[in-house]
């Protein structure tokens, strides 16, 4: 009996956004009489942190501090439409929605302030502190609240927005596949190491280490949720997950959570994450989403590694010990690969 | 550990921003921690009533007869709900959007086409007395023939399971029954390719598993109206849908959402909200419908499973000249969301690599298991899996080191995509550099100087003259692309056996070693055995499958 | 069958309700009482999402029969805080972004809370086996796993 150690590593790429459009997501923004910020939406959070990414956008967007904006989301008598969270969408779809109708509110925030300071709109900046000031002249200013206030009492100006973010439907090809599926792909390099015992069929996974390409990581923290949460969802895709374990016979599916398996807190590995930042031009400051890709390139890597540690290709999923007993057996025994690195 | 390379693509960035690059506290953390995060089913409700559904115990059947009279009478139950009560039983998720015909019944009318299909919907004042009730419920049914295999239930003359679709295969663009992707002409190229290797993978149907299961509370509002506590990833959608199976107006239903146990897919398919909402309507009292655990597991859409065989060619120096996929989905025994899975995974087609010419042929085929639906990385997940472990057996065939493989065939800026749209903002080299960097993998001075952002463009900018064809035309029995004649190591699985038999899938005959020379005219190892049965006929125009791939030609 | 009258504590509080002799304490407590904080996640005894103490210990309210919890002393994660003042746990769930849906969460917490009312100093091979039996399907259990024990840390430091 031997643990051989193996090292295995895929890459890959992620369209984000609903394949071919035709998806609207819209979001409705308003100020309270102080100032402070309501985003209304339909979207929804499934614990990708929606809310939170959507009130950072709206907070950057308007130029006032987190604290100011509330996310309310999703009540259909008070949201607008919206397709929903799937297919990589609420980041790019939601946010460019929040951009626009953030915008809108924003520039009657500052008309607003603008009429009070008596100065040209056009000349005004905020400073996310939530003070609004003549560009290069930090005294001449006015704070949200008082602005805010002004337009509700004394300007009888409603400060809020209306938002839409709409790729149109783009129809693909019968002859070619030729279409838009996608404005942005995001990336992401993995590499694990485990080690395969030759006896029982048993992988262990020692180390994952990620180059993850996400456009601009909006909030770095709920990015690191994402990752590491993802990459141990590919790890269980890759080496416990199944409803059928002898597909395609239907049979033998798991009825609860000690029949359906999935590694516990005591089967995780480390997982050392390097985070590139290429903007996509069309997302919300450049952001991409990273919550549907981070779990791919787990999957191959895991193979790939395991061929790396004993020279069996497994090529169906997941890849039981049982499985890799029998191309053990099959092959005669372990038959380690070169060590890499 | 995370670390920023803020280094790599900077002069794109403009990071002095307030709060967008931060990592702020979230808004929903609070509620979390403290238990008063209010998903669906945390809302009370007085005089709150229970929905069970009485599901089907055969994979495929006739139904024959439904009594409810012994479950009408139980106790506590208050209503049981048939198929004719639900206004319009027949539907399509993706109708919403224009997509495909509506193929599935709410309560299953005439045929169950999946075991778990719900028939009738028992209300009952406690959810042990709606259980109790669903046992009462008879229904005889006739057993029908099944199909569990994607490849057989394309063949001609198999099992019919779903009517709508007579072929087995969701009809794309009313013309061909699967979606096709042709760029260049792959043929040519494999004849001139150094290597040819063809090889088949199997990614299994996976639960989405979240904590929180499906379910949905719908209660009359006022002035005429439902307040619907809801699950679903998408809170118009199922609106929408609710909307359009029990014939109402949308501004008669008030959904709630948006705050949700964990999704992964498995809650886009509105499973509970037109029950629940038509049993408040016929009740008129608040109606739960939440699934159990082994309700879910068992009944619940998972992900599909996905069948992907890739046949690439390529040359000795490493770079793929052509590739060729033809995948599978399973889209068990309605649309749902696989139709879309199968052009989400053409356009993903062939990967993150330039590859001049690519072909790819993708099926969603009706099987009788549970429906599938989307899951996270939908139609990619299973298709980056083959590919990935793809390039690693070409790497190791053409004896380069993965990684350098890897850049060698990366997209890069400017290049033409197999969907014919140009690649920009690409970035698949930069994290090949970095995780090797992390690792302290060796990789070339050529390597570490590669970058996304020149080398594409120009040439593999072009679009290469294109060969179409006219396979799998419907309604043209002589077009139809039978299943591919496939090799030995790429049969089809035996159809199902109600004994569990051995994994079929282990390799026979020693094979990791793919030989580093050209493989000349000896076929490689192949990758599973040959199967016992025969493998199939060739049928109408499946002539040029017939040949065996895995040998250079 | 008629339905019996059961007394417990809850979260520092006396209750008293009717119950079905076959109804389970996460039902009393959920629909019976209001309180929403622990789920259902399985009915089944294998996800915690209905984690509770009964007199300090965990326990699966999904397969505790109230009746049997006459005169005992029952926590959830709605009593975990004191008035608005965060318990370590819940302030170190917060800091190491350990809940994403937050489904898990309160059943989490009170696995976590039982451990370190027993092992104030715990390592992380027995943090591990006090939520092995609890779900989470969205974080990789590594931040649930660093919260529980920094907070076992910040309440070692503030005892010393």
């Amino acid at each position: 009996m031997a643990r051989h150690q193996g090292r295995g590593m895929a890459s890959i790429n992620y369209p984000i956004g609903m394949n071919l459009g035709g998806d609207p997501s819209q979001a409705l923004v308003h100020a309270n009489p102080d100032g402070k910020f309501t985003v209304a939406l339909s979207a929804i959070d499934l614990g990708q942190g929606m809310k939170q990414v959507s009130r950072q956008i709206a907070a950057e967007t308007l130029g006032v501090p987190i604290e100011d904006v509330y996310v309310d989301t999703a009540d259909s008598d008070t949201g607008p439409h919206d397709m929903g969270s799937f297919a990589s969408r609420g980041t790019h779809r939601v946010g460019n929605a929040v951009i626009v109708a953030a915008k809108e509110a924003r520039g009657v925030l500052l008309e607003a302030a603008a009429e009070e300071l008596e100065v040209n709109a056009d000349d005004l900046v905020t400073d996310g502190k939530g003070n609004i000031h003549v560009r290069g002249a930090a005294s001449k200013s006015i704070t949200v609240k008082a602005a805010s206030q002004a337009a509700q009492f004394k300007q009888g100006k409603t400060i809020s927005g209306r938002g839409i973010f709409l790729i149109p439907l783009s129809n693909v090809n019968p002859e070619t596949g030729e279409m838009s599926p996608v404005t942005a792909y995001a990336h992401a390099c993995l590499v694990v190491d485990l080690e395969v015992c030759d006896e029982t069929g048993d992988v262990k996974v020692n180390k994952l280490t990620s180059a993850y390409e996400l456009g601009r990581a909006l909030n770095p923290k709920m990015v690191e949720q994402q990752l590491v949460g993802g990459a141990w969802m590919g790890m269980s895709h890759a080496l416990y997950e199944t409803p059928e374990p002898y597909y395609p016979n239907p049979e033998n599916g798991g009825r609860d959570y000690n029949e359906y398996l999935m590694p516990g807190p005591g089967d995780i590995a480390p997982h050392d994450i390097a985070v590139l930042e290429r903007p996509a031009p069309d997302g919300p400051f450049g952001g991409k989403g990273p919550g549907e890709m981070c779990a791919n390139p787990v999957l191959p890597a895991v193979a790939n590694a395991i061929f790396n540690a004993v020279g069996v290709r497994i090529d169906t999923l997941p890849i039981t010990p049982e499985k890799i007993l029998r191309a053990l057996r099959a092959q005669g025994g372990a038959r380690p690969q070169a060590r890499r690195a | 550990m995370l670390e920023f390379r803020k280094d790599l693509f900077a002069d794109e960035r403009d990071d002095n921003l307030n709060v967008i690059g931060k990592g702020e506290q979230r808004q929903d953390m609070l509620g979390h921690v403290t238990g008063r995060t209010r998903f669906f089913d945390d809302h009370g409700f007085d005089g709150l009533l229970h929905l069970k559904v009485v599901r089907s115990p055969h994979h495929h059947a006739r139904i024959r007869s439904i009594d409810v009279s012994a479950a009408e009478r139980a106790p506590g139950v208050k209503r049981v709900i048939r198929a004719q009560d639900v206004p319009v039983n027949k539907n399509t998720l993706l109708s919403l959007i224009g997509f495909g015909k509506d193929d599935e019944p709410t309560l299953a009318v005439d045929k169950v086409r999946y075991k778990g299909e719900p028939i009738v919907a028992i209300i009952a004042a406690s959810d042990a007395e709606a259980m109790a009730a669903v046992k009462l419920v008879r229904v005889s049914y006739d057993p029908l023939p099944t199909v569990f295999d994607v490849q057989e239930a394309l063949k001609p003359g198999a099992v019919v399971v779903n009517e709508t679709y007579p072929g087995n295969y969701f009809e794309y663009h009313d013309k061909y029954d699967h979606q096709k992707l042709r760029f260049g002409d792959v043929e040519a190229a494999f004849r001139t390719a150094d290597h040819v290797l063809e090889e088949r993978y199997q990614m299994s149907p996976i639960e989405h598993a979240s904590t929180e299961t499906n379910g949905t509370i719908a209660a009359p509002e006022t002035n005429n109206r439902y307040v619907v506590h809801s699950c679903a990833q998408g809170l118009f959608f199922s609106l929408g849908t609710t909307a359009k199976i029990l014939a109402l107006e949308s501004n008669r239903l008030h959904f709630i959402g948006g705050t949700v146990g964990g999704g992964f897919g498995g809650k886009v398919d509105s499973l509970t909200e037109p029950l629940a909402v038509l049993g408040a309507i016929l009740t008129g009292q608040p109606v739960r419908y939440v699934l159990g655990r082994e309700e879910e597991m068992q009944f619940g859409s998972p992900r599909g499973a996905e069948r992907h065989v890739i046949k690439d060619g390529v040359m000795r120096d490493g770079r793929i000249v052509a590739r060729q996929i033809t995948s599978y989905f399973d889209a068990g025994a309605y649309t749902r969301l696989s139709s879309y899975g199968v052009v989400k995974c053409v356009a993903h087609m062939p990967g993150p690599y330039t590859i001049p010419n690519v072909r790819g042929d993708a099926y969603c085929v009706f099987t009788n298991r549970v429906p599938a639906t989307a899951m996270r990385g939908f139609g990619v997940t299973g298709l980056d899996f083959s590919i990935e472990v793809q390039m690693d057996k070409l790497a190791h065939l053409v004896g380069i080191d993965p990684m350098e493989f890897r850049i060698l065939n990366a997209y890069r800026d400017g290049d033409m995509k197999a969907h014919r749209r140009v690649a920009h903002n690409t970035a698949l080299i930069e994290c090949v550099q970095v995780a090797a960097q992390k690792v302290n993998w060796p990789l070339s001075e050529t390597a570490r100087r590669a970058s996304s952002l020149s080398g594409g463009g120009g040439p593999r900018a072009a679009i290469p003259p294109t060969v179409t064809d006219e396979s799998g035309r419907i309604g043209r029995p002589e077009t139809r692309q039978a299943p591919p004649q496939l090799t030995p190591g790429a049969a089809p699985l035996p159809a199902y056996q109600p004994a569990p038999a051995v994994p079929v899938q282990q390799p026979a005959a020693p094979l990791p070693n793919y030989p580093s020379q050209p493989a000349a005219a000896a076929p490689l190892p192949a990758p599973t055995p040959p199967v016992q049965t025969p493998p199939p006929t060739p049928q109408h125009g499946a002539a040029r499958f017939s040949s065996v791939f895995t040998r250079r030609r | 069958m008629a339905r019996m009258p059961v007394q417990f504590r809850l979260n520092g509080t006396d209750r008293a309700v009717f119950v079905e002799p076959v109804e389970t304490l996460l039902g009393t407590i959920r629909r019976g009482l209001g309180d929403f904080a622990p789920k259902f996640g399985c009915g089944q005894g294998t996800c915690g999402a209905c984690t509770v103490l009964v007199d300090g210990e965990p326990r699966l309210g999904c397969l505790t029969l109230s009746v049997t919890c006459e005169g005992r002393s029952i926590e959830t994660a709605s009593g975990l805080a004191d008035g608005p003042t965060l318990h370590p746990l819940q302030a170190a769930f917060m800091e190491h972004f350990a809940a994403q849906c937050g489904f898990c969460t309160p059943g989490m917490l009170m696995a976590a809370k039982a451990l370190l009312d027993r092992n104030p100093d715990p390592t992380r091979v027995e943090v591990v086996e006090a939520i092995a039996g609890n779900i989470c399907r969205c974080t990789g259990y590594e931040p649930i796993i660093n919260a529980i024990l920094a907070a076992a840390q910040q309440r070692g430091a503030r005892r010393a």
